[in-house]
């Protein structure tokens, strides 16, 4: 099991060729008190970059961009009754939606947790 | 973000917003902190608990003096100033000539002048509108060597009557002058949360030292733009630029509480045929109303507010979560016939159509002082 972070802010965690993808703790915490995350729907088919989900703040919408190419298998019923499990656990019960692979290079486009750690150190 | 910070004005506050963590933004050509590390929600539940206080000195203050600045003014506001009593505080808006909305602002008449608290955003604006018609034996200042800012909660009055006593027994809608710190401040008995309070004006230089004294009483905690545009949607009030425009006229914008029962018989400011008119036959396309959408789901500025056909029948003006309601809230316009309270009406929210229904404003009772009798 690996995990890949991209620079939108989101974590991939990959296991047999599924992806559990969420937004990093660095990302809850620029947004704030997160009050509705819409997720997608399974089936849905995306690509690389597609708007996959919107995370409200009290503030304002972020929009959320598939880090891979592939089919929604599940989403996290739980953040519509409480979206800021997102704040609380942001890399753990905050995930957002599980994705099935289609092509395993575009992985390679992405950092592992050292390099995300330097990227965002350098946006300080 | 196209503005380079280096061209973005400070108040005389920005060390302080600093030093405390605050996340600053360029708001209305200043840079201004949108929240502390508090953030939002918490600052939010703060102000409307206990205490809150606020930076508002990107707004303008201008006096005007002269003989007759009353009489003046009403050329150019639908509010009775001639008859505001002394110390007292009117909210009121400049129209134009088709009746639209300039800038919504708060005339004070004091013992020699009158003083108004403008939008930052509009200043300029307002200032060059008035010196257009002020008669020459009128003078008007703008008072940019002052800071302005705002304590709001519950507890706001109690707090400043430590500093300054009494001011917790001023009425609703009242000003005065007082010494805080050893500061001469002007002192308004208003706000912009729906929550009891004062603005506070200080002199630029006194006023980190009084922030820090009101800072450092445990009920307050600095509060940043952002939970202040919360808060003041949850109360229903307006946010000009957005909620009111020169688009909107004062009926349009359900704001016809504000004209006064002379100004409505006599007229005599701009649009005034056209407001007057408004009024009189309640003839208008569409109306300010407040809006509950259905599920958890915000619907932001922008919106398009549907009939159960896919009609657009309105848009939405101010829209987010309310932390104290507990729920998304907005504010916006609809066709005159959906305006009734409980009305359903749909929001396109991205691809989806959500339910949603008129509501009356405001969201969360207003809790201003009321002076027992």
């Amino acid at each position: 099991m690996t995990t890949y972070y991209s620079e939108d802010h989101e974590w991939i965690n990959v296991e047999s060729g599924v992806g559990t993808v969420g937004i990093t703790d660095y990302a809850q915490n620029a947004l704030g008190d997160i009050v509705f995350v819409e997720v997608p729907e399974v089936g849905d088919e995306l690509a690389k970059g597609d708007e996959v989900a919107v995370v409200e703040s009290v503030k304002a919408a972020s929009e959320i961009y598939s880090p891979v190419t592939g089919e929604i298998t599940a989403v996290n019923e739980d953040l519509e009754d409480n979206a800021s499990l997102v704040n609380s656990s942001a890399g753990g019960d905050g995930w957002f939606f599980k994705i099935s692979i289609s092509d395993d290079s575009e992985l390679e486009g992405l950092m592992d947790a050292d390099g995300y750690k330097t990227f965002t150190a350098g946006l300080e | 973000m196209s503005v380079e910070n280096s061209d973005l004005l400070k108040t005389p506050l920005y060390s302080l917003h600093e030093s405390l963590g605050g996340k600053m933004v360029p708001f209305a050509g200043y840079l201004m902190p949108v929240q502390y590390p508090l953030g939002v929600m918490g600052e939010h539940n703060h102000t409307r608990e206990k205490a809150g206080l606020f930076d508002v000195s990107h707004m303008g203050q201008v006096v005007i003096s002269g003989e007759n600045a009353d009489q003046w003014l009403e050329t150019l506001v639908p509010g009775n100033i001639i008859d505001l009593k002394q110390n007292r505080i009117r909210y009121t808006m400049f129209t134009d000539d088709n009746g639209g909305i300039l800038d919504d602002l708060m005339i004070t008449r004091r013992e020699n002048d009158i003083f108004m608290v403008v939008n930052a955003g509009c200043k300029a604006e307002d200032i060059a509108h008035m010196r257009a018609t002020m008669p020459d034996h009128l003078e008007l200042t703008e008072l940019n060597d002052r800071a302005l800012v705002a304590l709001q909660g519950p507890l706001a009055a109690e707090v400043l009557a430590r500093f300054t006593s009494g001011a917790d027994e001023m009425d609703f809608m009242s000003y005065g002058e007082v010494e805080i710190c050893g500061a001469k401040c002007f002192i308004s008995r208003c706000g912009y949360t729906g929550e009891d309070g004062h603005e506070i004006s200080i002199l630029a230089a006194n006023a980190e030292e009084v922030c820090n004294a009101l800072l450092g009483e445990p009920e307050v905690e600095a509060i940043g733009l952002g939970a202040r545009d919360s808060l003041r949607l949850e109360a229903g009030l307006c946010l000009y630029g957005h909620d009111i425009t020169t688009k909107t006229s004062p009926i349009e914008g359900a704001l016809q509480w504000s004209i006064g029962k002379r100004r409505r018989e006599q007229g005599g400011f701009p649009g005034a045929d056209k407001i007057l008119g408004q009024l009189a036959s309640g003839d208008i396309a569409r109306k300010r109303v407040g809006i509950l959408p259905a599920g958890r789901a915000p619907a932001r500025e922008g919106t398009e507010i549907l009939d159960a056909g896919d009609n657009v029948i309105g848009v939405i003006t101010s829209g987010g979560f309310g932390p104290t309601f507990g729920a998304p809230i907005a504010m916006g316009y609809v066709d005159l016939k959906y305006s009734a309270a409980e009305t359903p009406i749909f929001l396109q929210v991205r691809k989806k159509k959500l339910e949603a229904k008129v509501a009356n404003m405001p969201f969360v009772a207003q809790n201003y002082y009321r002076k027992p009798k």
